[in-house]
């Protein structure tokens, strides 16, 4: 983009915030040169991510995730449903991901956010595409019941990279999730076990004690912006507004490409900016790895 | 090692293309586009003045509006939506005529798999019958991956349902122009083998995915032969609509 040689003399007069605000691009390229961001990290460098497993007491399984500033708490309700014709024995997931106008300034009250029907396809695809939760684990009678895990994903800031914490902390719920446990009475439904009157009632127990879900391979995804030769790595709202094209690429612990997701965006990517990218994201997977085992071994020794 | 597709098709063989143009009276521009028996209807109407909330004044905006076979509109099609929106954005020349809207209604007339690159195709074309300034075609294409690691191309839906993964790509097609060749090159590559836009289902290793570009950027390359030739008489015998 070709940018009024004005802003490159005034760079030198005017204030920082004003500058920033008039000339935005700009002000990045000023940055972007010296190889660091506004905000003082590398542009390969992601923001700092917090993972607090548990956030919601009343749910099954919750977690709180931070990435920078964008928040998203995730919970899981489990309920008990009859397992459609096709697959008898498989429970379900439904995803459902909410962006209330509290998270942006940009999302209004009582008109939905356009992106987050988006962010939603995206999640349920990724999940159901990296095979993390066998279905079969969540079936409890073939052909009678099974379970459904409402999974629902509220966006409480959306500071950038919406989609990566989004997956992260969907990801953090299910490793949190606690299946309850449950038996079918005389008439053939299912109730929840109390813990005292477990044995002595002459029922059949389904599921005999609380579990957690088997975790196949767990889908990590990084959000990376093109701009000309650069790649920053997970954008913040100000930076994804300024330079357009964004690049999502998901992969899972044994390194496998669940998603390359590029919505248009005037930049185009060429194979070496594909394998940069990747590189990046196979860094970015083993870093939130090991926060999502610490996060889980922490609540384990509670 | 070969893949047997069931209808007799070789790995990297396209479906038979069709596009039309001009067929609808009162849009601005409209194309029909037909791969096998997948075929979109897309109508362009505008630009109209004004943009909508959120959007940035200073550039022109497309807006997209999906209408599936049957049914209400759902979560799939309002990514097909966002993903239609942001590659045609990314291919008009916005700073144009800014403050204005265009849309592009996408009627989807059969749905034999590879949708969202057929729809990308039909709002391409519908785009230059109706005179909107482009840096460029974008050609799309959709690339599956069986089990065996083959790249098949343009799968009709039982093979996609069959694949491990597919990925949906577009591409810009190469262009011809007045411009010096070097102008053309990024770094070693040449300017058509960038991705505008890739959505892929399905796990895959990433080399898989190389390949898948490698084998995308091929038929791409046939794929905007057919749509350049498609366009060009029409130009030249239509000159109510140039401009």
């Amino acid at each position: 983009m070709v940018l009024p040689n004005a802003s490159e003399d005034l760079s030198t007069e005017m204030e920082v915030d004003a500058f920033r605000r008039l000339f935005p691009l700009r002000y990045y390229e000023c940055h972007l040169v010296e190889s660091i961001r506004p905000d003082g990290r590398a542009l390969a460098r992601a923001r700092d991510t917090t993972i607090a497993l548990g956030a919601v007491a009343s749910a099954s399984g919750s977690a709180l995730v931070k990435i920078g500033s964008t928040t998203m708490l995730a919970a899981i309700k489990m309920e008990v449903m009859t397992p459609t014709m096709e697959s008898p024995d498989e429970g379900c997931i439904a995803i459902d991901f909410h962006m209330p106008p509290i998270c942006s300034p940009i999302v209004r009250p009582g008109r939905p956010a356009e992106v987050a029907p988006v962010v939603s396809k995206q999640l349920s695809d990724t999940i159901s595409s990296s095979g993390m939760v066998d279905l079969k684990e969540l079936s409890l009678v073939s052909g009678k019941a099974a379970w459904m895990a409402f999974l629902d994903i509220y966006c409480l800031d959306a500071d950038g990279a919406v989609f990566d914490a989004a997956l992260l902390s969907a990801t953090a719920a299910l490793s949190h999730l606690q299946i309850p446990a449950v038996s079918m009475n005389d008439d053939g439904k299912i109730v929840l076990m109390s813990e005292e009157d477990g044995e002595r009632l002459a029922q059949e127990p389904v599921n005999k004690e609380k579990r957690k879900l088997a975790l196949r391979s767990i889908p990590f995804s990084l959000t990376c912006i093109l701009y000309k030769n650069y790649i920053l790595a997970d954008p913040t709202a100000e930076e994804e507004s300024i330079m357009e094209t964004q690049v999502t690429i998901v992969l899972d612990s044994s390194s496998q490409l669940i998603s390359f997701y590029k919505p248009g965006g005037s930049v185009l990517a060429y194979t070496p900016a594909i394998q940069d990218c990747v590189a990046l994201t196979r860094q970015r997977v083993k870093e939130l790895q090991s926060i999502l085992d610490e996060a889980n071994s922490a609540m384990e020794v509670e | 090692m070969e893949v047997d597709r069931p209808d007799g098709r070789s790995p990297s063989q396209l479906r038979p293309l069709s596009c039309s143009r001009g067929i609808l009276n009162r849009a601005h521009g409209s194309a029909s586009w037909t791969q096998g028996e997948t075929k979109v209807l897309a109508a362009v109407y505008g630009p109209k003045a004004g943009t909508r909330k959120n959007e940035n004044p200073e550039k022109a905006c497309i807006e997209v509006i999906w209408k599936p076979k049957t049914g209400q509109i759902g979560k799939l099609e309002r990514e097909s939506e966002m993903v239609l929106k942001k590659s045609l954005e990314s291919i008009c020349i916005r700073s144009m005529y800014p403050n204005t809207t265009t849309s592009v209604i996408i009627q989807v007339v059969h749905d034999d798999g590879a949708l969202l690159p057929c729809a990308i195709n039909a709002a391409c074309a519908a785009l230059v019958d109706a005179g909107i300034p482009l840096k460029h075609l974008a050609v799309a294409i959709c690339c599956s991956v069986a089990d065996s690691g083959d790249v098949l191309l343009d799968p009709n839906k039982l093979e996609e349902e069959k694949m491990k993964a597919f990925a949906y790509l577009v591409f810009p097609n190469a262009c011809v122009s007045v411009l010096p060749g070097g102008s053309l090159q990024v770094g070693k590559e040449p300017m058509e083998h960038g991705i505008i836009t890739s959505v892929t289902h399905g796990a895959m290793s990433v080399d898989d995915y190389l390949h898948c570009l490698e084998r995308g950027r091929a038929a791409s390359a046939k794929m905007s032969e057919f749509l350049r030739r498609s366009l060009q008489p029409q130009l030249s015998a239509d000159p109510s609509k140039a401009g």
